[in-house]
């Protein structure tokens, strides 16, 4: 019972705020919603017992990427950026993809009832304070089981690191020049 | 009964005591932070050689209240071209996360909001950098130029400095295998060291980062008042500035409780494993009675009579924290003469007395925080980045691998301490050779980018 609370709390925010992001017409407003949707998805992460993709969320999206963007949208200009943009199928785009997200929500709203929580509340389910701590459990698997993609993509991700370095570097020689 | 009802008697059934620890870190953290600003204005006083604050109360103890109703009763003003809402968010924002933050500090073995997650250190480190969301949305909503541009150091300077930190902390979390909170601690009783002394460069270099952080002198370059008014804080006034404020205190306790935990020993007391020093385990009770005893003292020699009221109030408050501290020994004195019956509180009592330790601990690192500041002159901003980029994060990845080489040397058989010391003389070599060749780069840099400038000007 507290654990459908919780999901439909955190999970009613996630989507307030995504549909907030969306319709808000300042981009610094639109990027308060999106954290603001993000921490709700780390909550219902949390939710289920996932501590470490929680505080992954957090640390990565929330403290990372956003900061990022904030800072991409404090330096633009948007409002001038806004003029070029030319979008003739926006109405007929958006009339499809709402199509088929309502048909989505429906089925999945009419077939609940069959799932193995018998409908919107989730009932006689383990509690996830059974699991085993998921941080060791996530090292360990990334360390064994799974260490050539993890290595391949760490490597892929230092060699972005380096790249960006280098034409950060390039332009600044350029100029000086 | 209804289940909605029958949910929440359940829910606070089972979380009564976290939160009501919630309950307390709100309430308190803001009075502590009161304090801890009247501490250190005394402090610059005592260094600059004048009195500080002494109007409000005895030797100005009330202080913190006066300003905060200072605070509360100012005129709330939103500038015109501001963006209301986010003006309105950004403050709290900064506060709220580093209340929540000190939810996974454990203040003693007993003391913690959340209980006992498996990602304890990781949950402070990355609910306390949200803080710098308001930071930089404030200095935007502002609609200031001086604003925005202390945003944009303080992020930069945030940046740059939790990659140091954040490699500081992998060598301390190499050392204690764990990310959760209390298991650090044990480790460091299982070790039987405090993990400053196996990785000194680590915590060195958490302790500059971590001033980075919280924005304070030497690297307070976000609010430079002589280049940018105050910085992100410029526009804010009144009790908006209050919660920036305090949000900043509030995450200074934060980095000395994660520099405690991880570094210090967190709630043991010195030489937890040394049977001969179990006397310490008395020094809380006798250092509050012995601060009681001097409050007597000083009583008499008060100009007001309010003002010896207040020092005997503050010496009876001591005498009674004193005896809650050595009530564990009272009660065995009684149980000796078998007065006390089956009385026992063996549950609080270990739990007061590592609160006692760690916040001592606590104010010693604030301590320190303070100490720089009235010490070391402000940086200049690019000092600052050369100092994290060039130096503090190259010793920091050094110092990880010498740390992993130490640990692996140990378990092949080394000493402990041979092992620390060798890996610790090549980083100390690093460091030397990393501050020489930083030097020698920005020698030959000035004197290229100084030629063409004598002739402008």
């Amino acid at each position: 019972m507290l654990d459908s609370i919780l999901f439909y709390f955190f999970g009613g925010i996630a989507v307030i705020g995504a549909a907030l992001m969306v319709t808000s017409r300042n981009a610094i407003h639109s990027a308060v919603f999106l954290i603001t949707t993000l921490l709700a998805t780390a909550g219902i992460f949390l939710q289920l017992g996932a501590e470490f993709l929680f505080i992954a969320q957090i640390i990565l999206y929330v403290g990372g990427i956003m900061v990022l963007f904030i800072f991409v949208i404090m330096l633009v200009r948007l409002d001038v950026a806004l003029h070029h943009i030319r979008f003739r199928m926006k109405n007929l785009v958006v009339t499809i993809v709402i199509a088929v997200l309502g048909a989505e929500a429906g089925a999945i709203i009419y077939y609940a009832r069959k799932l193995p929580g018998q409908g919107l509340f989730i009932q006689n389910v383990a509690p996830a304070s059974n699991l085993t701590p998921n941080s060791e459990k996530l090292a360990q698997s990334l360390f064994t089981n799974y260490l050539l993609p993890f290595e391949i993509a760490s490597v892929l991700l230092l060699v972005a690191m380096v790249g960006a370095v280098v034409m950060a570097k390039n332009k600044k020689r350029s100029e000086d020049s | 009964m209804n289940p909605t009802l029958h949910a929440i008697l359940v829910f606070l059934q089972t979380w009564w005591v976290e939160l009501t620890c919630g309950v307390v870190i709100v309430a308190v953290v803001p009075l502590v932070a009161g304090y801890v600003v009247l501490v250190e204005r005394k402090l610059m006083a005592d260094m600059q050689a004048r009195l500080g604050p002494m109007r409000v109360g005895p030797h100005g103890l009330l202080q913190p209240i006066a300003d905060a109703v200072k605070l509360l009763i100012k005129e709330d003003i939103i500038p015109d071209e501001a963006d209301k809402f986010i003006f309105w968010l950004a403050p709290v924002i900064s506060m709220v996360a580093a209340l929540t933050s000190m939810g996974a500090i454990a203040f003693g073995p007993s003391f913690q909001v959340a209980r006992d997650i498996n990602i304890g250190i990781l949950f402070v480190l990355g609910v306390s950098s949200l803080g710098f969301l308001g930071i930089i949305l404030g200095g935007w909503a502002s609609n200031s130029h001086y604003s925005i541009l202390g945003a944009l150091r303080s992020t930069a300077q945030l940046v740059s400095y939790e990659t140091a930190g954040g490699l500081a902390i992998i060598s301390g979390l190499l050392l204690s295998g764990t990310l959760s909170i209390s298991g650090i601690v044990a480790a460091q009783e299982k070790h039987h060291v405090w993990f400053i002394f196996l990785a000194p460069v680590a915590a060195f270099i958490y302790l500059a980062a971590s001033i980075a952080e919280t924005n304070r002198a030497p690297f307070d370059l976000p609010e430079a008042e002589s280049e940018l008014v105050a910085g992100y804080m410029t526009e804010y006034s009144g009790f908006r500035w209050a919660l920036y404020f305090l949000g900043e205190y509030a995450n200074m306790i934060v980095v000395g409780s994660v520099a405690t935990t991880l570094f210090l020993g967190g709630w043991l007391r010195p030489f937890p494993n040394v049977h001969w020093l179990n006397w310490l385990d008395f020094l809380p009770a006798l250092i509050i009675a012995l601060i009681g005893v001097y409050s007597i003292y000083r009583a008499g020699k008060q100009p007001v009579k309010i003002q010896t009221g207040f020092m005997w109030a503050v010496a009876l408050a001591c005498f009674a924290v004193a005896f809650v501290f050595a009530a564990p020994w009272l009660i065995q004195l009684l149980h000796k003469f078998g007065l006390a019956g089956s009385l026992s509180l063996d549950f609080v009592i270990p739990g007061l007395n590592g609160a006692f330790w760690f916040l001592l601990k606590v104010s010693a690192y604030i301590y320190v925080f303070m100490w720089l500041r009235f010490t070391l002159p402000r940086y200049r901003f690019d000092q600052l980045m050369h100092l994290g980029w060039y130096i503090l994060i190259p010793l920091a990845i050094v110092n990880v691998f010498a740390v992993g080489v130490a640990m692996l040397l140990e378990a092949n058989g080394l000493n402990r301490w041979l092992a620390m010391i060798l890996t610790l003389i090549v980083v100390l070599a690093s460091a030397i050779f990393l501050v020489r060749w930083h030097d020698r780069r920005t020698e030959s840099a000035s004197t290229a980018s100084l030629a063409p400038d004598s002739y402008a000007g």
